[in-house]
């Protein structure tokens, strides 16, 4: 009976890893059933499941995007999806409560905020407020 | 200053930085032994939350409890502080730097640039050692990384200053006092018991019934949530079983590392038994990825739905392994 990962099993597959050059560290056993460690480039299953995560990703943030030109919500919510934030991560990087960020995402409410919150939301994603503003995207 | 500090690459970031430490200070501990004895393992579904848009399996204990019950149960003494200020943290650590003391830092991986772009998701509950600072430069050693690095001052405070979930708050750590020799025999034993009680805990979400009930739920899910979610749930469960920092099959295999050193330490042959049939079950955790990915890799949506009751019953038979694998673990020590 073969037992375990070996050591010249451990899956060298092609991942998103290759790019940064970096490889991850597994445990596999030898051929006398010691345990060992072995790097890895990747492997396919979680490549696919990294893959589809990322692609879902960029779904929603073209959806937010269309819903911004459409006027639809704020330009807050598009850049909140582009920094793969949700609510809570986003209140919680400007320290304002969920639901009042929530708000902001109402196209007119988000004209009435004063500059000081609007500069705490560009600081969070790196940009100016004329930025932030923008509904060209 | 830089501190000579030996930086081991690991599977796994809090274990890889408890084993550098103590490395450091002159106690050589693999990254298995600290996962075992500071009970690492463990399998969990935490209801109502969701992080990418997903439910939240976890394969391993709550981060930081690692390295804290490793502390106890081999008798050394962490020191641990949190901040409020971004200034007093960065003089604690550069304090800490001045005295030549490497130290741990919890961090968020988003604004880590060292990473790969696709693996910066706002998961906060990272770790590393930080060994020194050279012309304004930080020293890094993160143990999954394979060589050391380094981070601007800029880019540290906000890796430590992430917020969301498990915010670090500048969390810094280090280990502040030893015993003349460790006394890992006890620890083992201590270590092995806390995960044969948290597996067989007779809590719903938590170990092996935690793996019955997700299995439960992947049935559901393409009745009740549609094909393309129950994918996006299914793929989100494989990558917490398998990406950076598992060493393979959901902590398995480290587990089994770990039962296979601990055997020969305690010459307890029935652990080096049990950590073969761990491998197996590894394998089966690698069986069941390959599977889920199966369905997951066509974005279509028409996926029958026995092959998501075929991987639940995959899941189901781990369960039931690892229920009389835990029973037998607890009675051979």
């Amino acid at each position: 009976m073969t037992l375990g990962m070996k050591k010249n099993e451990v899956p060298q597959d092609k991942s998103n890893l290759e790019s940064a050059n970096f490889k991850e560290l597994c445990y596999a056993v030898d051929e006398n059933g010691e345990y060992t460690t072995e790097l890895s480039t990747g492997w396919s299953p979680k490549t696919i499941a990294l893959n589809n995560a990322i692609e879902a990703l960029n779904e929603r943030i073209s959806a937010s995007k269309q819903r911004v030109i459409d006027l639809k919500v704020s330009p807050l919510e598009y850049y909140m999806e582009l920094h793969k934030m949700d609510l809570p991560i986003l209140a919680s990087y400007v320290g304002i409560w969920k639901w009042r960020v929530k708000r902001h995402f109402r196209p007119a409410v988000f004209k009435s905020l004063n500059n000081k919150t609007l500069q705490k939301y560009a600081d969070v994603f790196d940009i100016t407020i004329e930025e932030l503003q923008r509904t060209d995207l | 200053m830089e501190i000579d500090f030996k930086h081991k690459q690991a599977a796994h970031c809090e274990n890889g930085v408890v084993a550098n430490l103590m490395t450091y200070n002159g106690f050589t501990v693999s990254e298995p032994m600290v996962f075992g004895i500071g009970s690492g393992l463990l399998f969990t579904y935490i209801p109502f939350l969701k992080v990418n848009h997903a439910p939240v399996v976890s394969y391993r204990a709550m981060p930081g409890i690692i390295f804290t019950r490793f502390a106890t149960r081999v008798g050394i003494k962490i020191k641990r502080e949190k901040f409020r200020n971004v200034q007093t943290a960065k003089a604690r650590l550069d304090e800490n730097l001045q005295r030549n003391n490497p130290v741990g830092l919890q961090v968020g991986v988003y604004n880590l640039p060292y990473f790969p772009d696709e693996y910066r998701f706002h998961f906060n509950a990272h770790n590393m050692v930080v060994y020194g600072k050279k012309d304004g430069l930080y020293l890094i050693s993160d143990p999954v990384m394979e060589t050391v690095t380094s981070l601007t001052e800029k880019e540290l405070e906000k890796v430590r200053f992430a917020k969301g979930a498990f915010a670090p708050k500048g969390h810094i750590y280090y280990p502040t006092s030893f015993p003349e020799q460790l006394q890992l025999e006890k620890a083992i034993i201590r270590g092995i018991k806390h995960t044969c009680r948290d597996m067989l805990a007779p809590v719903p979400v938590v170990g092996v019934k935690g793996i019955r009930k997700i299995a439960q739920l992947i049935r559901k899910w393409p009745k009740s949530k549609g094909v393309k979610i129950a994918n996006h749930y299914l793929g989100q469960i494989v990558r917490m079983q398998e990406e950076i920092g598992t060493g393979g099959g959901g902590f398995r295999y480290i587990y089994a590392a770990f039962l296979q050193e601990a055997g020969k330490l305690l010459n307890n042959n029935q652990l080096l038994e049990l950590s073969k049939e761990m491998t197996l079950i590894g394998d089966q955790w690698r069986d069941f990825a390959v599977e889920a990915s199966r369905i997951y890799k066509n974005r279509s949506n028409s996926v029958a739905v026995d092959q998501y009751d075929h991987v639940a019953t995959l899941l189901e038979d781990i369960a039931n392994k690892e229920e009389v694998f835990f029973k037998k673990l607890k009675k051979a020590i």
